[in-house]
């Protein structure tokens, strides 16, 4: 496909003379004229523009997903069916998430309702929402000034799972297809170019006749350098299209492989009925409608100091696997992360996905995340901690504890591991081991937290690891709890 | 509380219980008047109006610097960009070029200096942002830069204040204090608060003919942005009409700081021609507005051996950011409550205002009183840890009572008759079961290692009035039709408090005619003159009375006519539900409408004019004595936390609220008024953290870094009760001010981290916790318990 085609409630929407780095919320508002969406932040962190797309679910069902339009580019949806607001009322009715917001005085100013609403209706259609927790997690990426949030979990128990059948539901199919992702698109205006290449062998020759080329898969990250400093990439390479990309499958010799374009979403509905700490990390890693689209490669290859994967993965021993014309390449993952938000990729090389092994017998594994605001927030110390316990002598025989926000990559912290290899596992051990912690790391102070903080919370979640994995090796994490580690 | 009725008439058939009709709204659940069109996108706010023909767009030039001289300022390449249709500058303006609301002294555009990193110096108008953006990196301003003031400390250092000092004084405080057998001593800090409206500021100047300009604003203040704006382009006000369809929040950020944006896009209308908006983006809104007042004290109490309060000092310390804003009457309602629910014997209140080189602070809900309580309730706390009493008992002791403890620091009488605080502290201990909780918390605190629970108590006082005696005024304007329905339109504005809903009730009661068949217009200028904010918890107090005046005259006038179509007396005629009736007829209805088909023939006039103003209120800033305050609007709260001692992270796990607003106009409204404020008190007590470098740079200027509470921070069990039984004489309907005393509540979630804080410590311990309760304080405070206890 050559120009840009997208179902906007109900209508097909052909684009041919528009920039690839116009977001589907400024099409909505400057083009469209629908102006339900509203822009709260242009970052994802508000939840005011939220609209939904109908998605294919790694078991092939089709369902909707709500995401934040300020940072979905608009051939981010090329080929899918895209609601707002707007559409819900239908002949004059409105939807039962609307009335459920109504009837519960969900909303007061109203500013961030419809952006509410359309979280909603993903909660409506989902058939997953069988505990309290998981409505909070449904809702956290929409922030109210007004409410306390009360009324709008009230109207989010209502409606979760109601899936009436109507319009939308019948949207769903079967019968229902998008039109495939594939697309060269050129701005006549701005010459920019974006790229959804169906094959490997496209994308590598795409890679070579487009030197300029950005690689991007859910664009939650990049898409902020369009909306907050302006810039207009000239060649954006997108690698939703590439089907071998996507998912979680077994790997050869055991363990698994995350693709890189698997949606985070998908990693958390995996993750939570075979890696708990996995999913305890996922849990908090961002809002439902950024974990829709932030895919596991995106969050690993911005090689943040504070991206949620990577301690996690780390501890579980993961390999990132890296491909290119030229083949595939491994390495632990620990290494994929040479400096500060520098990645081990070559130019014209990408990251395929991330192999993650069995755990290792005797394995204690937890994973996690302090941030001022528990939810939707950045961590100032994140952790993924392994310990492997010989069960007769009791003694550790390995650690991988990995951190994150506690030096310039997510890293381990090797001289804590060497003093806890060969202890009797104990919480003297711990606490003598944990002293190497000042040695590991010199944190920062910023305003997610002091470094003082940063060092007493790395020492805290070793000792919490320690209480946590007593009863349970691989303990998830309850509801409701106040705390990333909790124990008593 | 019941499920509320339909304001409008549903799609689909509702249950019953919504169908339920009553004779009056009034009292009575209804839905938020624009809660459905909120969830469509129908319910428009100024940014969603459709773009008038050849509109042009505002990119703000701003101050890189806290501080310095302007040395140079040239427009000539941004102005060539193309696209480009203006660039304004002070030298641009046509009238003042000042924006100061009470005090002159916010430039609308920086001419010789700036006074804070953000402050506007030029506004680019072109057809796009992106010409518009481009054009601003290319005007040329040059700085020499000067030392900033940035803290209290520094201001007070460098004696850099805004207005004077204000005093409240009674008895002899030096003596009661050198008395007292207890003595508590210290400092109080709280941080800013941003606003975090979700819709950021936001003005549309239209140009109209012979000069005059309509502005769609995104305001609190209309008559204030009229004034303003008719100031910077020196003409008079009525060439000037200011309209709000209604605001996506305010909070008491759109009080006095849209008028500046609005005040860019009308001089932008005038001298280019065209329709203009100026719309702020989320970093800009929140780097270029002011915030909740940080506020610095430093308190001496003397208490008996039984908790009880017999001396108070206190200064406190405002930091008002550059210019002067509000800040006087945030000062002055911060001292106002100081006493919070409290009886001082003796006392000294001193408060001043810092000027800075910041943004300026501005009213935020609240309004100073929260600072101001925050420094009574620290004193109680530490009084109640150190003497090892239950801190809600030592509040219940120094409540206001009868005769003598029923004096205010301002002398102004808390009638014991209209006194709420032990039936609300009586109601909600018992509802909440506190003293069963608070034994089975000190169960759990002994059993658990890591985790600890605390539990408080927290009252609210809050008068109710604008400080500034003048204020209290407000106008209505009714337009009965023919067919007999009805627009309304007040003088308050629509931000989500749900003012509207209730002044339809107030309206539909007074007529006797149905909701629906009233209009609540965009809140206008040219409908209703010479307005006050729709502020200080006031819009429905003050605009219920007018609306129910406008009401009245109109019902009046159709009475005689009623009574014609009914063969009765004109005074048993009935007006209700759509219908009129006699007395002790009610199967003989004649509809509403019929009467005013009828008056219109009979040349009866169906507009009117209502006006209220508040009486017997005054102040004497001076002597520091009076009677500022029409009533006093009380709540009170239990608050559980959970904390953790591993990182310092806490939740909410049940908050319990009886909240005292009268006979409520409509409770549903109250109810969400009293929960959300209570939310938006926890988020600036525990997560919301405004952090400026050394530089006066907002380090904190998104929601990426600046953390108002989400969905997960609700409290998990949430009781919110409005007391019962409390009608208020000489209010509208019997109903109370609701806006902003339920935050106040939050002050509690602080006493109860103390109390599981303190768990970690030895008995009695004197918890150290900084505001705002970010998990690290939390920590911190933790660990300084800890230490106390191995020692």
């Amino acid at each position: 496909m050559d120009h840009l085609r997208f179902c906007l409630n109900d209508r097909w929407i052909d684009l041919k003379d528009i920039s690839p780095t116009t977001t589907v919320l400024r099409y909505l508002r400057d083009h469209a004229h629908l102006t339900a969406t509203k822009e709260g932040c242009a970052e994802g962190d508000c939840g005011a523009c939220t609209v939904a797309v109908a998605e294919e679910r790694p078991d092939g069902k089709r369902t909707y997903r709500a995401i934040n339009a300020c940072l979905l580019l608009l051939p981010m949806v090329q080929g899918k069916r895209v609601y707002t607001a707007e559409a819900l009322k239908r002949n004059g009715e409105y939807h039962l998430v609307q009335r459920a917001m109504a009837e519960n005085l969900g909303s007061q100013c109203g500013y961030c309702t419809p952006g509410i609403v359309m979280a909603l209706f993903e909660a409506c259609y989902r058939d997953d929402l069988d505990q309290p927790w998981k409505i909070d997690a449904q809702m956290a990426g929409n922030l109210c000034r007004c409410t306390g949030y009360r009324p709008i979990r009230a109207a989010a128990n209502e409606v979760a799972g109601k899936r009436p059948d109507d319009h939308f539901a019948q949207a769903l199919g079967p019968g229902v297809k998008d039109e495939p992702m594939q697309l060269a698109y050129t701005s006549p205006h701005t010459q920019q170019r974006y790229y959804n290449p169906a094959t490997f062998e496209e994308l590598w020759d795409v890679l070579d006749r487009e030197p300029e080329a950005r690689i991007v898969a859910g664009g939650t990250d990049l898409s902020l350098e369009v909306t907050k400093r302006y810039a207009d990439p000239p060649v954006l390479v997108s690698l939703e299209a590439i089907a071998g990309l996507k998912g979680v499958r077994p790997g050869a010799g055991g363990g698994h492989v995350f693709g890189a374009t698997t949606p985070v979403t998908d990693l958390e509905d995996w993750a939570s009925a075979h890696s708990p700490p996995l999913e305890r990390m996922l849990r908090y890693f961002g809002a439902r409608a950024i974990k829709n689209r932030a895919t596991v490669g995106g969050n690993l290859c911005n090689a943040s100091p504070i991206g949620d994967l990577a301690p996690v993965l780390i501890a579980l021993g993961a390999e990132a696997v890296l491909r290119s014309r030229a083949g595939e390449r491994r390495m632990p993952l620990e290494d994929f992360f040479v400096a500060y938000r520098k990645t081990a990729l070559e130019p014209k090389e990408i990251l395929a996905g991330v192999k993650v092994p069995p755990l290792p017998p005797h394995a204690r594994v937890s994973a996690y995340k302090v941030s001022k605001r528990r939810e939707l927030d950045i961590s100032a110390v994140s952790a993924g901690l392994c310990v492997t316990v010989d069960p007769t002598s009791r003694r550790v025989t390995s650690a991988r504890l990995a951190y994150g926000g506690m030096a310039a990559t997510p890293a381990r912290a090797r001289k804590t591991e060497a003093a806890l290899v060969g202890q009797v596992w104990t919480e003297d051990s711990v606490l003598a081991a944990a002293k190497q912690l000042a040695e590991d790391f010199t944190p920062l102070s910023d305003h997610r937290g002091s470094a003082p903080y940063r060092a007493l919370v790395a020492r805290n979640l070793l000792l919490g690891f320690f209480e946590e994995t007593k009863a349970q090796p691989c303990p998830r994490l309850p509801h409701p709890h106040t705390a990333t580690v909790e124990v008593r | 509380m019941r499920k509320p009725r339909e304001l409008e008439p549903p799609s689909t058939p509702p249950p019953s219980a919504l169908t339920e009709v009553r004779v009056s709204p009034l009292h009575q659940p209804a839905l938020h008047e624009s809660g459905l069109r909120h969830t469509s996108g129908e319910a428009l706010y100024v940014d969603d109006l459709p773009h008038p023909p050849g509109m042009l767009v505002a990119w703000l030039v701003t101050s890189p610097h806290a501080h310095a001289r302007i040395t140079k300022l040239d427009t000539t390449k941004a102005k060539a960009v193309p696209g480009v249709h203006a660039v304004l500058t002070h030298a641009e303006v046509l009238g003042l070029n000042n924006v100061g609301p009470v005090v002159h002294d916010e430039e609308l555009f920086a001419s010789t200096e700036v006074h804070f990193h953000g402050q506007t110096v030029a506004c680019v108008l072109a057809e796009s942002y992106r010409a518009a953006r481009e054009a601003a990196a290319r005007v040329e301003v040059a700085y020499e830069p000067l030392p900033a003031i940035l803290t209290i400390e520094e201001a007070i250092r460098a004696g850099s204040f805004l207005g004077d000092a204000h005093v409240m004084r009674r008895g002899d405080v030096k003596a009661a204090l050198a008395a007292a057998p207890v003595r508590v001593s210290g400092t109080v800090d709280n941080g800013a608060q941003d606003h975090f409206y979700l819709e950021t500021q936001v003005s549309l100047a239209v140009p109209e003919e012979g000069g005059a300009v309509r502005i769609h604003s995104s305001t609190q203040h209309p008559s204030e942005v009229q004034a303003i704006v008719a100031h910077v382009l020196g003409v008079g006000r009525q060439r000037i009409t200011v309209e709000v369809p209604r605001m996506g929040g305010g909070f008491g950020g759109k009080e006095t700081q849209a008028a500046g944006f609005a005040a860019m896009a009308a001089l932008g209308a005038c001298v280019t021609g065209r329709p203009v908006k100026v719309w702020l983006n989320r970093d800009r809104d929140m780097m270029t507005t002011g915030k909740r007042h940080p506020f610095h004290s430093r308190f001496d109490a003397g208490f008996d051996e039984d908790g009880r309060l017999l001396a108070l000092d206190v200064d406190i310390y405002a930091n008002g950011g550059f210019s002067t804003d509000l800040t006087g009457a945030i000062l002055d309602r911060a001292l106002f409550h100081l006493d919070n629910a409290y009886f001082i014997p003796a006392l000294e209140f001193r408060g001043r205002a810092c000027r800075t080189n910041l943004p300026s602070n501005t009213a935020f809900r609240g309004f100073g009183g929260p600072q101001g309580m925050l420094v009574i309730e620290e004193a109680l706390n530490r009084a109640a840890e150190r003497l090892g009493l239950d801190p809600a008992e030592v509040r219940r002791r120094n409540f206001y009572g009868a005769a003598p403890r029923n004096r205010t620091p301002y002398d102004q009488e808390v009638k014991f008759e209209d006194n709420r605080l032990l039936r609300l502290f009586d109601e909600v201990m018992k509802s909440a079961e506190y003293a069963r909780r608070r034994e089975a918390i000190a169960a759990f605190n002994a059993s658990s290692k890591y985790q600890k629970r605390g539990l408080a108590f927290q009252p609210v006082k809050f008068g109710i009035s604008f400080t500034t005696s003048h204020l209290n005024q407000a106008g209505a304007l009714v337009n009965v039709y023919a067919d007999g329905t009805v627009q309304l339109s007040h003088g308050g504005t629509e931000m989500g408090q749900g003012l509207h809903t209730k002044m339809l009730a107030v309206c539909a009661h007074a007529l006797g005619v149905r909701t629906s068949a009233i209009r609540v217009m965009n809140t206008a200028t040219d409908k209703v003159p010479n307005t006050s904010a729709t502020a200080a918890s006031s819009g429905a107090d003050l605009n219920g009375q007018a609306v129910k005046a406008a009401c009245e005259q109109i019902r009046e006038r159709l009475r005689p006519i009623a009574a014609r179509l009914l063969h009765a007396d004109p005074d048993e005629v009935i007006f209700e539900d759509g219908e009129v009736y006699a007395r002790g007829r009610p199967s003989a209805r004649v509809p509403f409408r019929e009467v005013t088909a009828q008056a219109y023939l009979a040349q009866v006039s169906m507009s009117a004019t209502g006006y209220y103003r508040t009486p017997n209120i005054h102040y004497d800033r001076v002597a520091g004595k009076g009677k500022p305050f029409h009533y006093f609007a009380y709540g009170a709260a239990v608050v559980e936390v959970e904390v953790s001692g591993l990182t310092g992270e806490h939740r909410l796990k049940r908050v319990d609220i009886v909240h005292d607003v009268g006979a409520s106009l409509v409770p549903t409204i109250d109810r969400g008024q009293v929960e959300g404020g209570f939310v938006q008190g926890w988020g600036w007590l525990t997560c919301e953290e405004v952090l400026f470098d050394d530089q006066g740079r907002l380090r904190t200027h998104s929601p990426d870094t600046y953390k108002i509470p989400a969905f997960g921070d609700a409290p998990l069990d949430f009781r919110v009760q409005l007391l019962e039984n409390a009608a208020q004489d000489d209010v509208i309907h019997g109903s109370k001010a609701v806006g902003e005393p339920p935050l106040m509540l939050a002050i509690g979630a602080v006493t109860a981290l103390r109390h599981a804080i303190a768990a970690f410590g030895p008995p009695k311990h004197e918890v150290q916790l900084r505001i705002p309760c970010t998990p690290e304080a939390v920590l911190f405070a933790i660990e300084h318990a800890k230490r106390a206890a191995s020692r």
